[in-house]
């Protein structure tokens, strides 16, 4: 059933520590690592030792720079890099789940865990078209829908050291920057976690509830320094991108109207 | 987003198919015989081709049949059931115009209902997205209706309405162009909302978190179309809704009639190509490039 339960006994989720993440990309690689051989299809790479490789990953890291505006105490504010891993928040209100016609795409009552049936997915990628995220990807070479699966089959894994029990992610990271637990307790270590640092969500406008909270940065350098000409700029300007084909043909006859 | 020519093919063609089902369910023109078989045969031509064209899309089309389980939260799982439901009752509909010279007044009536019914779905499919603002919009189905309802009456042969219900739809396109060029700006998420990092000043992506491309920009992050996007919409513009009102308007003749339907369908194409090239998908945030 695509329609979503009215509550879950559990909410379990992620906290991302935006403070500690160094942006080391470990928790990308041992996702893909656990999730290639483990639940479902294996996570496909296309042409992955060639020039334009792709493949499918349940977490991504990206990097975004804060630049404060500038005041009259601090006319040269530092900006901040900060690291930013993303993948599913498992939303209360997950509209990844309605969208779906076959019933592949559930939100389990117990625990709160987005998953996808594949055996059920018929790979129309609406449910990714729903995700506000990018939480999901369809699976090249699978014609599937792929995503977090919070780990389920670590979680609750009892072939498995009661210390490996959680996300591959949150187990392999050297910073410390990923929490796991359940937020329907207020007493949990996420719970708790989120209460003090701030924890937000993302794009709460959208409507989606999410689950997994993001712990801002604090701010770091606040030494004032103005900033230096970059003598390597003129040098690095960006490469051309034009299309290939029918759509160079179509491109430059258009530009001739 | 991406522009799928499969979807394209599909919503284009469906479209008119269903909107030429629709007149001919309330017997405009009221055909039976050789003639209706010809109206009927080209309806489901194009109802029936552009249904086959959308599973070309599909990772696993074998398992299409699943997709009719869950329309109660599904309108992809809704428009499959009003698209069979309309097909068949218009098909008994048909056979009886075709081969028994009989029309059946109230099963027209019901096939014409749920003609419009698959279109308004379809729509829904679209218009349901708050993830994509400039389609997440009640405009959003009423485009899809009006354009179907002109397109049918175009093929229909049923030139008054044409002329009526072209320039209404040409109308409500405009309005959805000029509604949509804000609707993201006006949705209120932006690169500060998605990383939750705004609070702290400016945000920039700084750097992808590969090197490469992946699914989600492939998918959502499309970028050709846009450079042209206003003569597009033109020309798009002109070959939907102007050309053929002008050809209704000249003198009756077959081939002129016909140069306004191709007309008309090369337009719609085009203005649905646009539909998709031009939707900005918030995804698109994260990855910087959505600057409004």
């Amino acid at each position: 059933m695509t329609t979503l339960p009215k509550t879950t006994n559990k909410k379990l989720g992620l906290v991302i520590d935006l403070d500690t993440c160094v942006g080391c990309h470990a928790c990308v690689i041992s996702c893909k690592g656990w999730n290639t051989e483990n639940y479902g299809a294996p996570l496909s790479d296309q042409d992955p030792y060639g020039a334009e490789s792709t493949g499918t990953f349940l977490n991504r890291v990206h990097s975004y720079e804060v630049q404060p505006l500038a005041t009259s105490t601090m006319p040269h504010p530092a900006a901040q890099l900060i690291h930013f891993p993303k993948s599913c928040l498992h939303c209360e209100d997950a509209p990844c789940v309605t969208v779906c016609p076959t019933g592949a795409s559930y939100k389990r009552e117990e625990d709160g865990i987005v998953l996808v049936n594949e055996a059920d997915c018929i790979g129309c990628g609406l449910c990714a078209w729903a995700c506000p995220y990018g939480a999901r990807e369809m699976d090249a070479q699978e014609g599937v829908m792929k995503k977090c699966t919070l780990c389920v089959d670590r979680i609750y894994n009892e072939n498995l050291p009661e210390i490996d029990r959680e996300p591959a992610c949150v187990r392999t990271c050297p910073a410390g920057a990923r929490h796991f637990g359940d937020f329907a307790d207020p007493e949990s270590h996420v719970s708790r976690l989120t209460a003090e640092r701030g924890g937000m969500e993302l794009m709460p406008e959208q409507g989606t509830k999410p689950v997994n909270r993001y712990l801002p940065p604090r701010p770091k350098d606040r030494m004032d320094v103005p900033q230096l000409t970059d003598t390597l700029a003129p040098h690095l300007a960006p490469v051309a991108d034009e299309p290939k084909g029918f759509m160079n043909w179509l491109d430059k006859a258009l530009d001739r109207i | 987003m991406h522009p799928a020519p499969s979807v394209i093919v599909f919503t284009t063609l469906s479209g008119l198919g269903f909107g030429l089902l629709f007149f001919l369910g309330l017997g405009m023109p009221a055909v039976t015989g050789l003639n209706a078989f010809i109206f009927f045969a080209i309806a489901y031509i194009l109802a029936v081709g552009g249904l086959m064209a959308s599973t070309f899309h599909l990772g696993h089309p074998e398992r299409a049949l699943k997709a009719f389980s869950q329309w109660r939260s599904s309108w992809l799982s809704r428009e499959g059931w009003a698209a069979v439901s309309a097909l068949l009752v218009m098909a008994a509909f048909g056979a009886g115009a075709v081969f028994l010279d009989a029309r059946f007044s109230l099963l027209g009536f019901l096939g014409a209902a749920l003609s419009l019914a698959v279109v308004f779905t379809t729509s829904m499919i679209y218009a349901q997205l708050k993830t994509i603002p400039r389609w997440n919009t009640h405009m959003t189905p009423v485009l899809f209706l009006s354009l179907s309802l002109a397109g049918g009456a175009l093929l229909a042969g049923q030139i008054t309405y044409a002329l009526i219900l072209l320039p209404l739809a040409g109308l409500v396109q405009v309005l959805w162009w000029m509604q949509g060029d804000k609707a993201l700006s006006q949705s209120g998420t932006d690169i500060a909302t998605a990383t939750g990092l705004g609070e702290g000043g400016t945000v920039r992506a700084f750097e992808p978190p590969h090197t490469g491309t992946n699914y989600l920009l492939r998918e959502f992050v499309h970028v050709v179309g846009r450079k042209h996007a206003a003569k597009l919409r033109v020309i798009a513009f002109t070959l939907g809704y102007a050309l053929p009102v002008i050809l209704l308007l000249l003198p009756f003749s077959h081939a002129l009639a016909g140069v306004a339907v191709l007309s008309h369908i090369t337009g719609i194409a085009t203005s649905r190509w646009l539909f998709f090239a031009e939707a900005e998908h918030v995804v698109g945030l994260y990855y910087g490039k959505r600057v409004a």
